[in-house]
């Protein structure tokens, strides 16, 4: 496949929607920096995979980019002190979590100085020739990228560090940087792009050495004109650079469009016509995809050695006053974002984190903002609309229609209600992207999507609790046998010692017997001496095969044992 | 007439002798419905079902002499997945005297534990460490929350305790399918929910 085909054409995906986007809310103006709030509550799990572990304690004073939670495990990501200040506690708190379920969390006070860690960067930023990008090994860029705890900002939050690895091994060779952000609402990445398209370049140079891969693609929807023409124009301007670094260039390719292009599946076979396999990763075809604020995020770790502590969120909703994006530190409330962008108690219906397809309702407005918040979605009555009470299944098919999988949600959905998991799981429910396309649809206002989350937590739920029982059984059957065992040994113990008795007690008869004068003393004596010659007689003969490494001896061994026996007589 | 008849025979041998030795090639080994029971059930070996653990139960069903619904810790899960594999109608579960929510293990509190060994002798997974005159305690990911531990304490310092729900463990509820109920399992929490009681935890 060459890089031309790419341009030349595009294919697309099933399914998906038109949408009415309503991203010119947040999308323009500059990226105002929110301001550090007096407590920040940091979360100890912010990503996919085992939580971290706290490495402060109470009363530690911290500085901005300080690593407060050590990662454990292959996934996990480290957690950085966003912030200077002093550790006031380490407990749990609530967190946007559509579960309302509180997570550990460190909560710093903050002193208002905001005052950097030692900051190691692994490139200078002043090499405009970007000659120092050649001394850089791959390993050293995935250890600053683990260190910096970087996670997948596209809202996968898998450890990056992880994933380049994997990829590293495998053969990679398309990168896909993914700047579609496809859902309504959300305009984070596309102001990244306005503001700092250098930086992201940049970064994606930086994960194409990690990787490998020759051809790089960035996707975007065609939405966002102004950040194609931006980031167009910070390649053309590191033109050098790239040329000196890959042998094909870095192409943007605008993408119609449509929901859900964002998704990684979907943005791959719109951009090079190749299908992920059922139930595997890009990566089983040669492909590795990443958000384009993980790529920036990447450079930032790299040319500032800075870890993630901060990230663009996109504060917007009817009910805001001024909605904008925000560089906001992590960990601050969004009730504090909230206020800083305006808000209208009398107007607010929603307040949704992500956007109205794929987000979820907050528990609580203070709460922290994760690595995953991209976007704070305060709504208007009117705006969103709640759905009305769900209606039985007309098998109108809309739902398989919509469906950018080419699933079947409407027999998946049969299935989840009557919890036949070993069916739904036959229908290929783990391909299911959860995009709520199938919702959004449904005439009969079914909520599909919450049937497929439900259905597939239930499956890993079964499986959980089915290694469990084997775990369990395995230990009874080990014990049983144990148990088992210990009883012969004591059996067989006890048979011995009846034994040895039983013996003992018919000697002792024998000797009383003997003592009547059936045997005379004098012939047990003979028989017992006899005895003792047939031992010593044994004993010699044993000692002499144990002297059989002396014999066969060469001439030179036979001297030197010679020499040794006179030595020893010598000494005596 | 003779030769249609012989050709006939002839051939019914044939495929008579095709698919007895087919029967004998292709047999499925299935799995003795002992085995398929015991996969069933739950292993907490518990012996609330009034057998010694987990595989005499499942030995009683498969001779017919044990009902399906006496295992507790599998719930009406494990009573439907026997049912459709004994092929038999589905019971209604046996309660105890008191049912547990979720799932239970047991912890010991280190302060009374005298180190008597009475516990380590009765766990049916081998789950608590300890030695004589030494403190014991549970290991919880091995522990199957069976109770059997609890009366031979002689200073009852072994509490069952619910595994505590978090965030990794939490899974989406089933939507409610109901006409007066709003059927998003979403939580579209009312603004006047949000700001006020759980605004601070």
């Amino acid at each position: 496949m060459s890089i031309s085909t790419h341009i030349q054409r595009l294919w697309s995906f099933p399914g998906g929607l038109k949408l009415d986007g309503r991203k010119q809310l947040s999308n323009e103006g500059p990226i105002e920096s929110a301001e550090i709030p007096r407590l920040l509550e940091i979360s100890l799990s912010q990503h996919i995979g085992h939580p971290t572990e706290a490495v402060v304690k109470v009363g530690d004073n911290v500085k901005k980019g300080q690593l407060i939670g050590h990662a454990e495990g292959t996934v996990s990501a480290p957690v950085h002190a966003s912030s200077s200040g002093t550790v006031t506690a380490i407990e749990e708190r609530l967190v946007p979590h559509p579960s309302g379920l509180p997570a550990l969390c460190v909560i710093i006070e903050t002193d208002g100085y905001d005052r950097w860690d030692n900051c190691t960067p692994l490139i200078s930023l002043d090499d405009p020739q970007h000659k120092n990008l050649h001394a850089l090994s791959a390993e050293q860029i995935t250890d600053k990228v683990a260190e910096a705890g970087i996670v997948g900002l596209g809202g996968a939050l898998y450890p990056s560090a992880a994933k380049l690895e994997t990829a590293r091994k495998k053969a990679t060779d398309t990168l896909i940087i993914n700047a579609a952000e496809c859902e309504p609402y959300i305009t984070c990445d596309d102001a990244l792009m306005h503001n700092r398209p250098e930086e992201i370049i940049l970064g994606i140079l930086l994960i194409k050495k990690i990787v490998g891969a020759r051809y790089c693609l960035i996707g975007i929807e065609d939405n966002k004109p102004e950040a194609f023409k931006a980031l167009s124009d910070a390649i053309a301007g590191y033109e050098r650079a790239i040329h000196e670094h890959c042998e094909q260039t870095i192409e943007i390719i605008q993408v119609p469009t449509r929901y859900p292009a964002g998704g990684e599946k979907q943005l791959i076979q719109v951009l090079t016509g190749k299908e992920v396999p059922t139930q595997g990763l890009p990566m089983d075809i040669g492909i590795i995809c990443h958000n384009i604020t993980t790529a920036a995020t990447v450079y930032q770790a790299v040319y500032r050695g800075e870890p993630l502590v901060s990230r663009i969120v996109t504060i917007t909703g009817g009910a805001i006053k001024k909605p904008q994006n925000m560089e906001v530190a992590i960990g601050t409330s969004i009730r504090e974002i909230m206020d800083q962008a305006g808000w209208d108690k009398n107007k607010v219906d929603k307040i949704i984190m992500g956007g109205p397809m794929m987000g979820f309702a907050l528990p609580s407005i203070d709460v922290p903002v994760t690595k995953a918040t991209n976007c704070i979605l305060v709504s208007e009555p009117g705006e969103l609309a709640t759905p009305p009470p769900a209606m039985p299944c007309i098998r109108c098919s809309r739902c398989a229609d919509s469906c950018p999988m080419s699933l079947l949600p409407q027999q998946m959905y049969w299935y989840a209600k009557a919890r036949d998991l070993e069916k739904i799981h036959d229908y290929n429910i783990f391909d299911c992207i959860e995009c709520g396309c199938c919702s959004y649809v449904c005439p009969s206002n079914i909520p599909l999507v919450q049937y497929f989350r439900y259905a597939k937590n239930e499956i890993w739920d079964d499986e959980r609790e089915r290694n469990k029982a084997n775990l369990a059984r395995e230990r009874h059957e080990f014990r049983q046998e144990r148990l088992e065992k210990m009883k012969k040994a004591r059996e067989e113990a006890a048979r011995l010692r009846k034994e040895k008795l039983a013996k003992k007690k018919a000697e002792e008869k024998q000797k009383a017997a003997g003592g009547d004068g059936e045997k005379s003393p004098a012939s047990s004596h003979a028989d017992l001496i006899q005895e003792a010659i047939a031992r010593s007689k044994a004993k010699k003969a044993q000692q002499q095969a144990q002297k059989r490494n002396t014999e066969n001896l060469t001439e030179a061994q036979q001297r030197q044992v010679d020499e040794a026996e006179q030595r020893r007589r010598g000494k005596h | 007439m003779l030769w249609g008849i012989l050709a006939i025979i002839a051939l019914a041998a044939l495929f008579g002798l095709l698919l007895g030795l087919a029967s004998v090639v292709f047999k499925v080994e299935s799995s003795p419905v002992v085995d398929q029971i015991d996969a069933l059930l739950p292993q907490t070996q518990c012996g609330q079902c009034s057998y010694a653990g987990c595989r005499p139960y499942a030995e009683a069903i498969a001779a017919g002499e044990a009902p399906i619904n006496l295992c507790p810790p599998g719930g009406e899960n494990t009573v439907q997945a026997l049912a459709d594999l004994l092929d038999v109608e589905v019971l209604p579960l046996e309660e105890e005297e008191e049912a547990h929510e979720g799932p239970i293990v047991a912890v010991i509190i280190e302060e009374l534990c005298i180190g008597c060994t009475l516990c380590i002798q009765d766990c049916p997974v081998d789950a608590i460490i300890g030695a004589a005159k030494q403190m014991h305690t549970v290991i919880e990911s091995e522990c199957t929350g069976c109770e059997l531990c609890v009366p031979p304490c002689p200073v009852d310092c072994i509490e069952m305790v619910p595994i505590k729900q978090t965030i990794t463990t939490w899974h989406w509820p089933e939507p409610q399918y109901d006409v007066n109920h709003t059927p998003t399992g979403n939580i579209f929490t009312t603004i006047d929910q949000l700001l006020a009681e759980n605004a601070h935890p």
